[in-house]
Order: structure tokens, then sequence, then C-alpha cells
């Protein structure tokens, strides 16, 4: 045995030893048989071509020794070039920050709902939302430092001017995002080892400082959109009015909800993510409520987006038309289509969760045969929502047209229809939740009857009014047509706002049936990951569009783009790149996902419920009610000494 | 709207519901009925690429209907497993089995042996114009014009009115041939443009520029047209080489006159 293992070591040895001297060997003979010129085998030592080649070295080096220095405009990215690189790196960047910026708001909400009803649910599910913060905001400075050192090795002209505009915004930068690392880590790991007040403030801090970052960060990159407070050639005059440019208000507020919206949805996909490789019921029943409170904060946030792009818009036509007719009538104009279709998936999405999530509610099934008229209305209005106002036709059908609009559905294509369409999807998709909500209640009030003709009405009156509004808007010329967008966005809020507070008096003292956490079909969860998928397609294409409507120009109308890649990409290939993007976000939000999973892994101690605790009842929001278990898989040890579940636990409702 | 197919659609469904039908064959009806009506349901027939759209979200819709309630996809799948799984059913399963690769095999023989067309694609109708205008010999700024005649038609109506004849004029011996007799772009040379030419009836069109807008593209032409979101494909002539400024200003008077359509106002973010 010893000696068949000494043999296999020197076995290779020896190949090893004798290959190495056969090749020894070659290169000495044919050195020795190598033909030589007449002159070398005479003994001089230079010939002509080995003169000219040591010459040319020596002339390169005097070149290379006497190279002025010259500052490069540009450098090229290899195999994709520097426009690609850059663009999905940003987009990367930014779609973990706007992650690590949303988690800690509502994060921060459900530990304030805990600590008001002293439910210690909520404080684990706060915590397991936390939990998602840690290894993201790595990925987030990650990103931030790669995409810092890109534009200066890319775009080293371009960013050294960014820098002369924005040099006094980098060190309280830099200083603010040393300021949000200790509050993320010390709010994380300091679960439950500080009092419940100072762990508030810190979570209330991180997100203070939090938005101030991002605050800082839109003011660079609106700056490049739309740029003020600068002369002429570009000179700063004020730092402050290049920050306050045109569009920097309009992007905070829009981002601001979109995070929000994000964060949910990908906390909801998290959930989804952990719900379908539950082992146990309590773990399903945990997972289930966390993806139903997460796209309950997706939708919440999607809601009132459509409104704050409004804004956003009209900003951008009052600092250039130009740029404005480029993005709604030119060349970017068919992104909003793509979005438009994006948006009407979300929506649809959002009911069809609402309407699985009723098989956990006894007694919802006196609900189920709404659920067909409002698919039809989400389904229509999904149709008028995508429907484009220039159509891409052949030859013969826009001659059978009479021009790239159809007679009839063209009417489906303008503002009027567009606004109605998503007025009308977002109260369908209230009273989708409203049903849900209702779903395992009885109401015992004496004027329940009364009270449902109430908001009856109301929905009526909000939908006549929208679809007045709609329709007169055909009528008018545009001055006057875009000014009917208020009326309606106002008549729908007003109906949310009317028809929930008569709903939370309606539902005192209701009759309460058992909502089954954990008891909701498999599908919901795909539904939820699809919402998450659709809600970080549409940004990185509006991402993209934002960027993208500067055309040929770093900063728009100051620093010329001069760089090989100063085209406009074809829609084809920008959806492509956004696409692969949206592929490795998930890759690496994967990643998170497990990670955060086996941090978990170590403490899965269920709380003993304490029946005595007081209730607080009326400060949970619509539909937060919680399931009987849900601190499956939490670390926390949680800082609220009282903890254990409300006298609703097990879906009862307030 | 082919009030006659919608008619036929509607009854073929009120007579459908006399029949025991399960799900999955309602499914089917519902989707068809969706298709009959968006593909021959309009007297102007709906672009094969809307059509794909709105059947792409009615398959969405009628999907979240069966996946959201147990039941009901309880009584989609049922048959599906039936038809899989029992013998009574090994007829019609076979039939299938080949139906669906013969649909395959003449989806590719139809799709090979149509006449060759030009690609399609997405037209951008209004493209974004230049802030300042080089045209006459004279600097125009596109922000801030407006027709300098546009005043008349309150201050000197008699006045507005010549000038707008003399625009039907102008349209006349130049821009009919084009854009058609009733300004519905359907001139004699459309068989021969592609895309054709803007149609002026169109709501969606005049309306919602402004007539500095209209001036720009008229003077340019494609020639003018911008090199961002090319390529352009139009025959549009610039008009500043055969037209004077006052004819050009004319002509437009003239066009918003005879399609009853206003010039949008400014600072608007409609559209």
């Amino acid at each position: 045995m010893k000696k068949k293992k000494l043999l296999l070591f020197i076995g290779p040895l020896l190949l090893f030893i004798v290959s190495g001297l056969a090749i020894k060997s070659a290169f000495f003979v044919d050195g020795k048989l190598a033909y030589r010129s007449p002159a070398a085998e005479q003994g001089e030592r230079w010939t002509p071509r080995e003169q000219a080649l040591e010459d040319e070295a020596a002339a390169t080096e005097k070149a290379n020794r006497e190279k002025p220095y010259e500052e490069a405009e540009y450098r090229a990215f290899p195999v994709v070039g520097s426009r690609v690189a850059i663009w999905v790196v940003s987009q990367l960047h930014l779609l973990f920050a706007a992650f690590v910026l949303a988690v800690p708001m509502f994060a921060l909400t459900i530990e304030f709902i805990g600590y008001k009803t002293g439910d210690k649910r909520y404080d684990d599910l706060a915590y397991e939302f936390t939990k998602l913060l840690s290894v993201s905001f790595s990925l987030t400075a990650a990103f931030g430092a790669g995409l810092t050192f890109m534009l200066i090795a890319l775009y080293p002209k371009f960013t050294n001017y960014l820098a002369h505009v924005f040099s006094p915004t980098f060190l309280p930068y830099v200083l603010l995002f040393f300021a949000e690392a200790g509050f993320l880590y010390s709010y994380y790991y300091g679960w439950g080892k500080f009092s419940a007040r100072v762990h508030l403030f810190l979570g209330l801090m991180l997100n203070v400082v939090g938005t101030c970052i991002m605050l800082i960060a839109n003011a660079w990159l609106t700056f490049m959109s739309t740029p003020s407070g600068i002369s002429e050639s570009g000179a700063v005059i004020s730092t402050w009015e290049a920050v306050s440019n045109y569009t920097w208000m309009p992007i905070n507020i829009h981002r601001v909800i979109a995070n929000v919206a994000f964060g949910g949805s990908i906390a909801g996909a998290y959930a989804a993510y952990k719900f379908l490789s539950a082992k146990t019921d309590e773990e399903r029943a945990h997972y289930d409520w966390m993806g139903y409170i997460g796209n309950f904060v997706a939708i919440a946030g999607l809601l009132p987006l459509p409104f704050a792009g409004y804004y956003l818009a009209s900003e951008i036509y009052a600092f250039s038309q130009t740029m404005g007719l480029t993005m709604m009538g030119g060349a970017f104009s068919w992104l909003f289509i793509i979005q438009a279709v994006l948006i009407g998936n979300l929506f649809l999405f959002a009911n069809w969760y609402l309407w699985l999530g009723m098989g956990r509610i006894e007694g919802a099934e006196r609900f189920r045969p709404f659920i067909k008229y409002l698919l039809i209305v989400v389904t229509l209005c999904f149709m008028v929502w995508a429907t484009p106002r220039s159509i891409l036709a052949t030859v013969e059908e826009v001659q059978a047209m009479g021009g790239s609009s159809h007679p009839i559905l063209g009417f489906l294509g303008v503002m009027s229809a567009k606004n109605t369409a998503v007025n009308i999807l977002i109260l369908t998709t209230y009273i989708s939740f409203l049903l849900y909500r209702r779903s395992g209640k009885i109401p015992t009030v004496s004027w329940a009857k009364m009270g449902n003709r109430i908001q009856f009405g109301i929905f009526v009156a909000a939908a006549s009014i929208v679809i007045f509004y709609g329709v007169y808007g055909y009528f008018v010329e545009a001055a006057v047509r875009i000014k009917f967008s208020v009326p309606q966005v106002m008549s729908v809020l007003l109906a949310m706002i009317l028809v929930t507070i008569i709903d939370v008096l309606l539902m005192r003292n209701a009759k309460s049936t058992e909502t089954r956490w954990g008891k909701i079909s498999p599908i919901s969860q795909y539904v939820l990951i699809m919402l998450a998928v659709t809600f970080t397609w549409i940004m990185g294409l509006m991402g993209y569009l934002r960027s993208g409507l500067r055309q040929h120009w770093h900063v728009y109308g100051v620093i010329r783009d001069t760089s090989p890649d100063a085209f406009t990409p074809t829609l084809g290939f920008a959806t492509q790149v956004v696409s692969v993007t949206v592929i490795l976000f998930f890759a690496l939000i994967s990643f998170v996902f497990w990670l955060a999973g086996l941090s978990g892994k170590k403490v899965t101690a269920a709380v003993e419920p304490n029946p005595t605790l007081p209730a607080a009842q009326g400060l949970r929001p619509v539909g937060f009610e919680a399931p009987a278990t849900s601190s499956v898989a939490t670390t926390s040890g949680g800082h609220q000494a009282k903890a254990g579940s409300s006298p609703d636990s097990g879906g009862s409702v307030q | 709207m082919n009030w006659i197919i919608i008619l036929v659609v509607l009854t073929g469904l009120v007579v459908l519901r006399r029949f025991k039908l399960g799900m999955l064959a309602w499914l089917g009806v519902w989707w068809f009925a969706a298709l009959v009506f968006v593909r021959f349901g309009f007297d102007v027939a709906v672009p094969m690429s809307v059509v794909k759209l709105y059947m792409g979200i009615v398959s969405l819709g009628l999907m979240a209907y069966v996946l959201s309630d147990r039941n009901r996809l309880k009584q989609v799948q049922e048959p599906l497993v039936a038809l899989l799984t029992e013998r009574s059913h090994a007829v019609l399963l076979g039939v299938i089995a080949l139906a669906i690769p013969s649909a395959v095999a003449a989806n590719i023989y139809f799709g090979m042996t149509a006449p060759a067309k030009p690609p399609v694609f997405g037209r951008t109708v209004h493209p974004a114009p230049p802030t300042e205008l080089n045209v006459f010999d004279k600097e125009f700024d596109l922000v801030s014009l407006d027709n300098p005649y546009r005043h008349l038609e309150e201050a000197e109506p008699e006045e507005f009115a010549t000038r707008v004849a003399h625009g039907r004029e102008v349209y006349y011996e130049n821009c009919f041939y084009c854009h058609g007799d009733l300004l519905a772009g359907d001139g004699m040379f459309i068989h021969g443009l592609n895309p054709i030419p803007t149609n002026f009836q169109d709501q969606g069109t005049l309306p919602i520029l402004q007539e500095s807008f209209v001036f720009w593209r008229i003077t340019k032409g494609a020639p003018g047209l911008p090199e961002e979101g090319g390529p352009w494909a139009s025959a549009m002539p610039a008009w500043e080489k055969f037209l004077n400024e006052d004819e050009v200003w004319d002509v437009i008077l003239f066009i918003y006159d005879f399609t009853g359509a206003r010039p949008r106002a400014r600072h608007e973010v409609d559209h």
C-alpha cells in the first residue's frame, strides 16, 4: 500500500522532470541548428533589422519622456461601452438606495404601532423588515463607490464640472452618509437593547438622515436635466439655485413616494419567498401577514404616484417645451406606452392579490360575485390606459385609418381618457380593498344599511364626476382640459377618505369571523413577486427616460456629450439594458433575502400571547390586523417588555 | 362601430347562456368574443399591434379571474386533467395533439409566403422643435413666436377673412396634392407616400400644436427635422424656398379656420 502511494507521488514528479529536460534539450538543439545571417556568423553584433528595432525602441522611449500631459475627456469601457456600464451601475445603485431609504419608513411606522398597541408582533415584523437593510446598505454603498469611480474614470471632464458646481455639497453628503451608517446599524443591532423611545428616535433619525442624503443626490441629477444657478458659460452663480433647480422638488416628492411603493413591493416579495419556503403553519401565517402589509404599503404608495408624476412632467415642460415635447410627443413617447402597460399590470396584480386574500377570510364568499364586475372595470380601464395615441401600424392600416391614430380608438389615446381610466382604476382598487376589509365583518350598528347606501352613493358620485370631466374634456381646448384633472383627482381622494371614515364607524363592535393567515392560495405569493418585478422594471424604464431626455447633453444646454455614445439608443436596446439590470437586481436581492434568512435561523421561539394587554385598537391602520402568531424566525428579543398578542388576535377586527 | 358584428357577438353570448357550459368553455367563449369585437367590431379595422395589446390584457384579466378563486381554478383544471388522463377523450386528445403543430406549421407557411412589406415602426408624430428658427433671413424665437395676424380675428375680422382666403389659395396651389381637398391627409399623392401626410382634421393634430410649431414644420419641412428620434420618413418640402413669410402665416390661419381648430395656448402640459 505504501509502495503504491510512493509510486503515485514519484511517478508524476519524474514525468515533470523528464518533460522539462526534453523541452530544454529541444530548445538547445533548435538554437544550435537555427539559421544565422552571414553577418552574425562573422561575429557582427547587429543586423540591420535588429538595429532598426533598437532605434525604434529608443525613439518611442524618447517620445514617451517628452509626452505632454493632456486631460482626457472620456475613456472607454471594454465590450459594452461607457454609457451602458454607467447606466447599469447607477441603476443598481439607485434600486438598492430606494430600498434602503424606503424600508426604514414603514419599519418605523410598524414599530410605532407595536409600541402604541403593546403588541409584540408588530415589533417583530418591523425587525423582520429591518433585517433586509444591513446587507442592502452595504450593496448600496458598494455600487455608489463603483459609480463614483466609473464616473471619474470614464467621464472625467463631466465629473470635474459637476464637482465644480456641487463641491460644497460633497462634504455634507459624506458626513450624512456616516451618520446614516451609524443610525442604521444602531437601529438594527440595538433592537431590544435600548428603551423603546430611544430606539424609535434612532429609527426616526435614520429616516431623516436618509432623506437628506437623497435630497443632495437628487440635486446633482436634476441639475443635469434642468440646470440653473449658472452663467451662460456654465460658471456657478449660486450653488443653492443649482440645487433647487426646476425639477429638484418634483423629483424629491416623486422619489419619496415611489421608494415607499418599491420598498413595500420588495419586502412583499421577500415575504412571498419565505412563505413559499415555509415549513410550518406558524411561519406561513407570519409571512402571509408580512406579504399583506408589504403589498399594502406598495399600493398605498402607488395610488398618489401618477399625480406626483404629472407634477414632475409639468415642471419639465415649464423648463423647456422642447424637452417636454421630446418626452410626451417625441422620441420618448413610446416609453409611456410600455409604462402604461406595466402600471395597468400593477393595478391588476394589486386587485388580484386582494381577491386571493379573501380566500383566507371566513365569510368572504358573499363578496365573490362582485369580483367579476370589478375585474371587468379593471380590464377595460387597463385597455384605455394602454391605448396609444399614435399607433404602430402597417402602411395599409395607416391608410385605412387616415393617419397614425384610429378614428375611434384615437379618442382613448388622449389625456381626457387616460385621466378618467386611471382615476376609475384607483377607485376600483380601493373598492377591492374595502371588500377585502369587510369580508370578515358583519356590522352591528343600527344604521348599517343606511351607511352602506351612503358609501355606495359616494362611489357613484365620485365615478360620475370623473367620467363627466373625462367626457367634457373632449369639448374644451387643452388649456381648460388640463385643469379638469384636479376635480377628478380630488373627487376620488375625497370619496376614499369619506368612505373610510364611514367604514370605521360602521364596523365598530362588528361581529368578526376568523382570518386564517397562511391559508391563502400560493398563487398570491407569485402575484406579490410579479408586483415587485413590475415595480422594478418601471423604475428602470422611467429612470432611463428621465436621464435620456437630455439626449446629447451631459448637462442640458451646458456640457455637450461628445463621446461616441452621444446618440439616443433604440427603444428595444434601452429595454434590453433595463431588463438585464432588473435581472441583476433580483439576483442580488435574492442573495440579500438568503442572508436575511440565515440571520433568523438561530432563534425561533414563539412568544406567549398576553391577553391582558390594552387594545389601543384605534391606532392601527386600516387592514393591519395581525395573525395570532407572528414571532417566527426573528432574533429581536423585542424591546417591548409587555409583549403579547392583542385581544383581536387570530384575525379578528377592531 | 360595426353594429352588426357587435349584435352577433352579444346574441351569441346570450344564446350560449342557455347551454350548460363549463368554466373552461366560457373562458374560450369570452376570449373569442373579445377577439371578434376588437378585430371586426369597428368600421375602420384596428391595427394588429393594438389587437395584440388588447387581447394580451384580456388574457391577463381572464387568468386573474380564474386564479383568484380555488373553485374556478378547479373547474378549469378538471376538464383539462380529464382530457389528458381519461381513455374516452383519446380521440379528442389526438386531434389536439395534431392540431397544435399543424397550426404552428400553417402560421409559418402563411408567414413565409406573405408578400414582403416594409417594416412597421413607431412614428413620432410631433418632433421636438428647436428653440430658435432661422428662416427668411430672420431669427425667430419659437418659444415666444405668435402668428402676427392671429389678433386680426377679433380686431379686424374683414382683414382676417382676407388673410384666410389668401391662405386658402396658397393651400390649394401647393399643399392639397398631399394633404387632400378636405385637409384629411388623403391627397392624390398619398399612394406614393409612407407614412402618409398629416391629417389636419384629426383632433389630435392642430389643436395640440402652437402656431409657431406649425410655422417651423412648414418652413423647414423634412430637411429641417431634428436628428434626435430619427429616422424621419417624410417627403414634406422645405417651403421657405417656395413661399414667403406672409403666405406661410396665412396658410396656417386657413388650416386652423377650415378645421375649426384653435391653436394651443402656451405653457400647457397636455398630451
